[in-house]
């Protein structure tokens, strides 16, 4: 399998839990990196803390494993420095929206050029099935044993309001989905998210009887369509998959190299 | 030459510091009493095409900063003191992870938000302890504008040569009392730039071995050797360990590295030491009333000298050990309520005959602040 | 000769790294894969494979392989 020569296979099998979803993202990520022909030396991927972050141990790219929330920051001063590098930061939901939420907003607003891609899986797993801004109501966690009253964010609606100008979202049933989404976003000119919506059955499955990970991909799959979908309208409690936004508009780095122009001329 | 003369704010002589240090990309938030940096930088950075970037916090400031000196730049972030609390959470990671970088702090009146536009030197000790866990720091300080520039120069050689943050620990008196600075001309001052590896591509490189001197040879992301960087307690390679031999050689590398070499990194000046009976010991803008007081009294024929540290993390133990040994008695003279003087009553052989003389109401300390304890200890009424 | 389909050739699975989660074999259309005693996903009747991969693509653990002509 070609994808392997993109992984640190002495490094295998990995840390997640079976059927954790967030292989599937690994998985996706590969084949879009191999199917795009990119170096393995042109690739940056910085990530945070909890089970999504370790996903850059894995892969063998340069890889920067910083702090809970903080990688989109540390990502902005990878690609700053040097624009010419393709910067992918995984993040969990958590990760992304609690603790690195002021980052995750402003990385959309400013528009540098670097894919985010939200590993949600609704639950803070690496610490013990707590709650996360994504969970929802009535969501069954260990911070939330009586039901969950905290609202749910929509990732994809809030990047797109931030500014973001790729925003895409699928499921990890969707795999293949995943890698389009993944390569469109690595060629994007602009900040890309795409949110993967990925399966914990070990604390967010087994908390909300939703059986194991074959289960909860099924339910990906029913309570998913397509962006447009006339169900969405019978049915507003159904999620859309697709791509959201997709427009150019002036990337940071390169309106960067216009301010260094200017200056220079003085 | 005389276009080297410049009338400028310590903030001012900071980024000339930094800018002849090689200075090529900055990550700041504004905050009083170090916005000029920030301002001064946005300005200037790009005629030289470095960057510059306004973050959205001091969270992301000092990530930033780090992310950039991973790609093999020169970075520097500044602040003042609650984005200085904002940011030990990254400096422990650059700590870790053995990421040159330099932080500015610009003190002012603590804690919270204290009193923004005055002057105080509350955090020493949050520099020298604000990051969480066992490790060692590097800060330096000055108390005018021509030190603010050769300490800044020195902070970026520290960084490199030993891969770890510094902390340039300066004052908001300093920090916007403008007075002479003359910028060395290039060369004059002796610079520190990146080590990198010698390894080629293809070959194992272990990011994190340090070679017979110490040093740890870098390769800047992008390049040939793809390896990991972590917060984690970490192996040669770069990746997560918690072999207990593991974790044990490396907090001991973390640490030792700088206070083996306390004595190395120690920067100080001395005045009038020789036959002084009396030793004030101070660092930034309060050695400069120390100084006053000292040449008044010296003008008087009493034997008082200064001893102005400039490196105060590692505390240069051995020096203010050596410098106060034949002093009657030590006034430590500094605008916070003794966080140095513990460290010099740690350092002196009798710990009884060091004395405190400062201020901690936002109010620059004056000689006659100085001279009053002086008297108290010579047993004369204020 | 025309562009047909991919044609099977063999399935490999990582025995070290199949966690035994059973999503390629809930999700194979063809109802070829099982997991063995040891909980190792497995190609229980192969002449049933059609090559789709959707087991390689969807499988966590990076664990199988599908070899085709």
């Amino acid at each position: 399998m070609a994808v392997k020569d993109y992984i640190r296979e002495r490094f295998f099998p990995h840390m997640w839990c079976p059927g954790c979803g967030h292989g599937i993202v690994l998985n996706s990520l590969l084949r879009a990196v191999e199917q795009l022909g990119m170096s393995k030396n042109e690739i940056v991927m910085v990530s945070g803390i909890g089970c999504s972050s370790r996903i850059g141990g894995y892969v063998d790219f340069h890889t920067l494993h910083t702090l809970h929330g903080r990688a989109l920051a540390f990502a902005t001063g990878v690609k700053l420095s040097r624009p010419e590098l393709n910067v992918v930061v995984p993040m969990g939901d958590g990760d992304a929206l609690a603790i690195g939420g002021n980052h995750f907003i402003h990385a959309c607003r400013r528009n540098i050029g670097m894919t985010a891609i939200v590993m949600n899986n609704r639950i803070y797993g690496m610490t013990g099935g707590q709650f996360s801004p994504m969970s929802g109501l009535g969501i069954s966690a260990s911070t939330a044993p009586y039901s969950n009253i905290d609202r749910a964010f929509d990732v994809s609606e809030m990047a797109r309001a931030a500014g973001a100008t790729f925003v895409a979202r699928t499921t990890v049933y969707h795999a293949q989905q995943a890698t389009e989404f993944i390569k469109k976003a690595f060629l994007h000119e602009g900040f890309a998210v795409v949110e993967i919506l990925s399966q914990c059955p070990t604390h967010f499955g087994r908390r909300n009887r939703q059986g194991g990970a074959a289960d909860m991909m099924e339910w990906f799959k029913e309570n998913t369509v397509p962006v447009g979908s006339k169900k969405k309208l019978e049915n507003p409690a159904l999620i859309e998959r697709g791509i959201f936004v997709q427009k150019e508009e002036p990337e940071y780095c390169s309106e960067y190299a216009k301010i260094v122009d200017k200056a220079m001329r003085g | 030459m005389s276009q080297n003369i410049k009338f400028v704010q310590g903030n001012e002589a900071c980024v000339a510091g930094a800018l002849y240090a090689g200075l090529q990309f900055f990550a700041g938030y504004p905050i009083t009493p170090s916005s000029e940096v920030a301002e001064l930088l946005a300005a200037r950075l790009p005629t030289q095409g470095g960057k510059f970037i306004q973050m959205e916090d001091e969270l992301s400031s000092i990530c930033a900063i780090i992310g950039a000196s991973l790609t093999g730049h020169k970075v520097m972030t500044a602040t003042s003191g609650p984005g200085f609390s904002l940011m030990q959470e990254a400096l422990g990671y650059a700590i870790m992870a053995e990421i040159p970088c330099v932080i500015v702090n610009v003190q002012r009146g603590g804690p919270s938000t204290g009193i923004p536009t005055q002057v105080s030197q509350g955090d020493v000790m949050q520099a020298r302890w604000g990051v969480h866990g066992d490790h060692s720091m590097v800060a330096l300080t000055a108390s005018n504008h021509q030190d603010v520039f050769l300490m800044t120069v020195e902070a970026f050689n520290i960084a490199e040569t030993y891969r770890t943050p510094v902390v340039l620990l300066f004052d908001e008196v300093i920090g916007h009392m403008r007075e002479k600075l003359v910028v060395p001309q290039e060369g004059e001052v002796q610079l520190v730039g990146r080590l990198h590896t010698s390894v080629k591509g293809g070959v194992d490189y272990h990011p994190y071995l340090p070679r017979e001197d110490g040093r740890l040879p870098m390769s800047d992301f992008g390049g040939v050797h793809r390896y990991n960087v972590t917060g984690l307690y970490h192996d040669m390679w770069g990746f997560p360990s918690s072999d207990p031999k593991v974790v044990h050689g490396l907090i001991r590398h973390l640490v030792d590295k700088i206070e083996n070499r306390a004595n190395l990194l120690a920067h100080y000046k001395e005045y009038f030491l020789e036959d002084a009976d009396r030793v004030l010991v101070s660092y930034g803008a309060p050695a400069r009333s120390a100084l006053h007081v000292v040449k008044n009294r010296r003008a008087r024929g009493e034997r008082l000298g200064l001893l102005e540290l400039q490196t105060l993390w590692p505390f240069p133990t051995d020096i203010v050990r050596e410098k106060c040994a034949r002093a009657k008695a030590v006034v430590v003279v500094e605008m916070n309520m003794g966080q140095m003087l513990q460290e010099v009553k740690k350092a002196v052989e009798k710990p009884e005959q060091v004395f405190l003389a400062n201020r901690i109401d936002g109010v620059f300390i004056t000689p006659t602040d100085i001279q009053n304890i002086l008297r108290l200890i010579q047993g004369k009424g204020v | 000769m025309a562009k047909g389909k991919p044609k099977l050739k063999a399935h490999h699975v990582n025995r070290d790294w199949c966690k035994g989660c059973g999503i390629c074999v809930h999700f194979c259309p063809k109802n070829v894969l099982e997991l063995d005693e040891a909980e190792k996903a497995f190609a229980a009747r192969p002449d049933d494979c059609i090559a789709c991969k959707l087991c390689e693509i969807r499988c966590p653990d990076l664990a199988i392989d599908i070899e085709t002509e």
